[in-house]
């Protein structure tokens, strides 16, 4: 009696905290969505307006420049440029991610636990700090607030990330099934193409869909790096309402909606790949 | 194998060997030449920068040489210094909060049977916000006029007044950590959960039937085994603790009066607000130079994890 009573309390209490747990990972963003289809006035009211009286897309159709009413912050552009840069950059990661990442999981070579390092140390350097001295060189290459500019630093950033991956999917495969390819007249590349490319697909499209949204969030770089509607990204752009002497909340939360929903989805779609890549990569070595 | 076969393989042996030793950094060259123009040359040209007094308002200034004017004079800063202590302090706090939640989540989350999945994907959405919008997120949040926090307080009639969460001194530290915490403990809860299902099921068993009680079985079994996949969250969390930026930048935007400055909100204040690009350089290789320490300290942590593990080469 007394265990079965104990037994029932450990779980009232695990499905308690669970419950709190996903209160504060849901709440903020909630809160974020839902003042997005509100007016800016029912946000600033007091005391403060609980169940939204009249939701709309309003904010929505404001930012992207429909209806009567409209905003000074070109959103349309940015989300263009958003999705060009991290998309371009996306690719160019992954194909340099793989081909380093298959040498990497395939081969054993001199200084292969220093080149690794190296690559992974790059990554830790901060984005402010890496971000004055491509100012400095960019402004002379004329590649300040050009789209290549920051699609440059953007593959960059993500190579030494994709490599780990796409090395840890890799290792998953076993090399066997390359080499009896091979023993049958297959070449080595026709070997990748055919057997472990299609195996390591679903992983390396994780890959790509991590490094995605790397450059999607981009902020500290992106910032200083761009300047008009030219190449500034959304994340940049959020910051435009807050330049504004009264921050305009229900457009910032409706933007800011637009950012997370990719996020959200593509987050979705990767999530099991992504555990998977991480800890083989790292624990299996 | 006929005799012509042998010939061949003997023949090509030596060439084959050349050719392996080539492809890995054939394959890996694309990846470095990037990392070179992108990072290593900026990293080298900046390093010169930080012994000039380059402003960015006098491009003649490049090739003015100071010596260690820089660096004497931010480390004669009392501004650095304490934006320094503070983004230990902070990243210190920070790491270590998220270790011990991620832990506890994910052993919550591994007693659950039913729902598992769904509250494993929810719990990875923070993992994938952009940091720019967590600080704006929580900058709504905390905010202290029709912040929710605020509006809920005072209905529930907790506070009176407003309370200032990102003025005063303290509760804006506060703030920001909650949300910095807020978005990455997902990092160490997922893969110390990815720890826990790859745990086998007999030391725990052997444990218990020894007499071990619940605690015993943790602390010498569980957690040994999931400390590389820690080490692994550590590693992967370090690579980027500057994105901090992004919400201090949000959030409170270094202030007020210099009250939440980490070090790099003060090198994009020096840098790009007071055109002092030298100095600015000089206090960014101070921030390289964090970084590295505490990645290479969880790396190699991570190293002799995989080690004891028995990884491969």
């Amino acid at each position: 009696m007394d265990r079965v009573l104990k037994k029932r309390i450990g779980k009232i209490v695990t499905w308690f905290l669970t419950f709190v747990l996903m209160l504060i990972i849901s709440v903020p963003g909630l809160w974020v969505v839902l003042t997005a289809f509100r007016p800016n006035r029912e946000v600033l009211a007091k005391p403060a307006i609980w169940i939204p009286q009249d939701p709309g897309w309003t904010n929505f159709a404001k930012i992207f420049g429909f209806g009567a009413e409209q905003i000074a912050i070109p959103v349309p552009a940015y989300f263009a440029n958003s999705l060009i840069i991290a998309s371009t950059s996306t690719v160019i990661a992954l194909l340099i991610g793989m081909s380093g990442g298959y040498a990497f999981a395939r081969y054993r070579f001199k200084f292969k636990n220093k080149i690794f390092l190296g690559l992974m140390l790059s990554r830790t350097v901060p984005g402010i700090a890496l971000s004055l001295p491509i100012f400095i060189i960019w402004s002379r290459l004329g590649l300040i607030d050009a789209k290549l500019g920051l699609i440059i630093v953007y593959v960059a950033l993500n190579v030494p990330f994709t490599i780990w991956l796409i090395d840890g999917f890799f290792r998953q495969i076993p090399k066997e099934m390359s080499e009896a390819a091979q023993v049958d007249g297959c070449t080595r590349w026709q070997a990748f193409w055919h057997i472990e490319f299609p195996l390591a697909k679903s992983g390396i499209a994780s890959a790509g869909i991590f490094a995605f949204l790397t450059s999607w969030n981009e902020y500290a770089l992106a910032s200083n790096l761009t300047r008009s509607t030219d190449s500034k990204t959304l994340p940049v752009g959020l910051m435009d309402f807050t330049a504004q002497f009264t921050i305009d909340w229900a457009g910032m939360s409706a933007m800011a909606v637009i950012i997370i929903i990719p996020a959200l989805i593509l987050t979705f779609l990767v999530q099991k790949h992504l555990i998977a890549g991480l800890t083989f990569g790292g624990v299996k070595g | 194998m006929t005799q012509a076969d042998v010939a061949s393989t003997a023949n090509i042996r030596p060439r084959r060997r050349r050719r392996r030793n080539l492809t890995p950094f054939l394959l890996l060259s694309p990846a470095i030449l990037v990392i070179l123009f992108v990072v290593l040359l900026p990293l080298l040209f900046s390093f010169y920068t930080s012994f000039t007094g380059y402003r960015l308002i006098k491009p003649e200034t490049l090739y003015q040489w100071v010596g260690f004017q820089n660096y004497q004079r931010i480390f004669a800063d009392k501004n650095f210094w304490a934006a320094f202590g503070r983004t230990v302090l902070f990243l210190t706090i920070a790491l270590n909060l998220e270790f011990l939640l991620g832990l506890g989540i994910a052993l919550l989350i591994n007693r659950i049977t039913w729902g598992q999945r769904a509250l494993r994907t929810m719990m990875m959405f923070p993992m994938m916000f952009s940091p720019i919008l967590v600080g704006y997120q929580f900058k709504f949040i905390f905010n202290d006029n029709i912040g929710i926090l605020n509006n809920a307080l005072q209905a529930l009639g907790l506070s009176e007044g407003a309370i200032p969460w990102l003025v005063d001194k303290y509760l804006a530290m506060f703030s920001i950590l909650f949300a910095e915490i807020w978005m990455s403990t997902s990092v160490f809860a997922i893969l110390l959960l990815a720890g826990l299902f790859a745990m086998p099921r007999d030391p725990l068993e052997a444990a218990r039937v020894d007499g071990c009680n619940p605690w015993q079985v943790f602390r010498h079994i569980t957690l040994p085994f999931l400390m590389p996949f820690a080490f692994i969250a550590m590693t992967i969390r370090s690579l980027d603790v500057a994105r901090a930026y992004d919400i201090v930048d949000v959030m409170t935007g270094g202030g007020p009066a210099g009250r939440t400055e980490l070090l790099w909100t003060l090198i994009a204040r020096v840098g790009y607000d007071n055109a002092r690009m030298g100095q600015a350089n000089a206090m960014a290789y101070i921030s390289i130079l964090l970084s590295i320490a505490f990645t290479y300290y969880f790396f190699t942590k991570l190293i002799a994890a995989r080690k004891y593990m028995g990884g491969a080469d």
